[in-house]
């Protein structure tokens, strides 16, 4: 299993992965300094191809992208927090974050436009079956360092996924967990999100009747209940 | 592996033949430089452009592409980390993300259109941006890219110019599943010796 999925260096490298199989060998690479290094050289190999087709932009481009940075502030470097408060008293709290997060999102969790029939095929990923459900609801909020976060979610299906921009790294010896509200107010482990640009994970468990959702950061190996305060939140409204 | 070349952490901005420092450029830009991000941007511009516009297709959409990645560079360039990589490279990381996920959110959209679908999952194999640059780097890369075998460079291009998963290579080719990415890591290792870039750490 692992001879295998260190196969899949060159095709993660250059975006040849599927967002599944992405997720997989994000969480793998992780744990593999080998297949890390691997990874960043060839897309230094594959970034030389680019050399070829380098092609002059519209005059205009210029300026645009040099106004468009003056409205964005560059993240400042990455440093360690610390975290560490007792799980029952942050459980506690998120119940409040959530009902907070509700009034908000409320106006955000829009009815997605479904491109396509529920299920186009084994081939989709938990991912892309989730966003192409007929019922699919978009909740969208803010992670870490201003990241772009966007939860999709089936009651039908009793599936959601997280996607993930920009991502930072969560600090040395610490995962993303992912959590599912229940309705009792309880955070249940929902899965791990890797970082990265672009990045995506389905959330495992009781979907259809979660309250909300939630990321944390946690000691490597993940917890069984949220340690930290969320660094996102979204409350799930119909 | 034997051609040896400093590795990229020792040598910020290796394989650009005496192009600005980026990886400072970068530091400057991180802390909000904007006139170093303007540097960066000559300096990166056409590599950037050419690549989304080569995924793409669709000019209009590849400047979006393109202004959308080098706003991330600007936003995200505290995180650009020499260690694992060329300025160059980590910054058409970028740009190539986005772009495929352009060109697959675009598909998906009008997967129903199947006047469009034929015309895009139809292994067609042009080179139309072939011809411009003759500069000496685009030789080099040229001739280490004839270095792989043609299954090699079919399933190569096929990723990353085309914004294939390794399975839809697989399916377009008639490969066993599992040969397409075997043939593109393959392929890139060569690309990378032969190049001599960021090997050996």
């Amino acid at each position: 299993m692992s001879t295998d999925i260190h196969a899949l260096s060159g095709a993660y490298a250059i975006d040849a992965l599927d967002d599944e199989e992405r997720a997989d060998f994000e969480q793998h690479l992780a744990d593999c300094p080998t297949c890390q290094a691997e990874v960043d050289g060839l897309r230094e190999a594959a970034a030389t191809i680019a050399e070829i087709h380098a092609t002059q932009p519209p005059a205009a481009m210029r300026q645009r992208v040099l106004d468009d940075i003056r409205t964005v502030r560059p993240l400042p470097p990455l440093v360690q927090r610390s975290t560490g408060r007792r799980a029952g008293s942050v459980r506690r709290r998120w119940v409040g974050l959530v009902a907070a997060a509700a009034a908000v999102i409320a106006l955000g969790g829009i009815v997605w436009h479904p491109w396509d029939r529920p299920s186009s095929g084994p081939q989709l990923s938990a991912v892309t079956q989730v966003e192409r459900a007929p019922d699919v609801q978009r909740f969208t909020t803010k992670g870490p360092d201003g990241s772009e976060m966007t939860v999709y979610r089936s009651v039908s299906l009793n599936r959601a996924a997280v996607v993930a921009h920009d991502l930072a790294d969560a600090p040395e010896g610490k995962v993303y967990q992912l959590w599912l509200q229940d309705p009792a107010g309880v955070m249940r482990p929902a899965g791990f999100l890797a970082a990265g640009t672009s990045t995506s994970a389905p959330l495992t468990g009781a979907v259809s009747t979660a309250e909300g959702a939630g990321m944390t950061v946690e000691p490597a190996g993940g917890s069984p209940a949220p340690t930290s305060d969320p660094v996102a939140l979204v409350a799930f409204t119909s | 592996m034997s051609d040896l070349r400093p590795v990229p952490g020792g040598a910020p901005d290796e394989g650009a033949p005496s192009g600005p420092d980026l990886a400072g450029l970068l530091r400057q830009s991180a802390r909000g430089d904007e006139s170093a991000f303007a540097e960066v941007y000559d300096a990166v511009s056409a590599k950037v452009y050419g690549l989304a516009v080569r995924v793409v297709r669709n000019p209009a959409q590849a400047e979006e592409v393109a202004q959308e990645s080098l706003l991330e560079v600007w936003r995200t360039a505290s995180r650009y980390d020499p260690d694992r990589g060329s300025p160059m490279a980590w910054i058409l990381t970028i740009v190539h993300r986005r772009a495929v996920d352009r060109v697959r959110s675009a598909e998906s959209a009008t997967r129903r259109d199947a006047a469009y679908h034929d015309r895009n999952r139809s292994v067609s194999h042009d080179e139309t941006a072939e011809a411009a640059t003759a500069s000496l780097e685009a030789h080099r890369v040229r001739s280490a890219l004839s270095t792989l075998t043609e299954v090699q460079r079919e399933a190569v291009e096929l990723a990353y110019l085309q914004g294939y998963t390794h399975t839809e290579i697989a399916r377009a080719l008639d490969l066993p599943v599992g040969t397409a990415k075997t043939r593109i890591r393959d392929g890139l290792i060569r690309l990378r010796d032969t190049m001599g870039v960021g090997s050996g750490r």
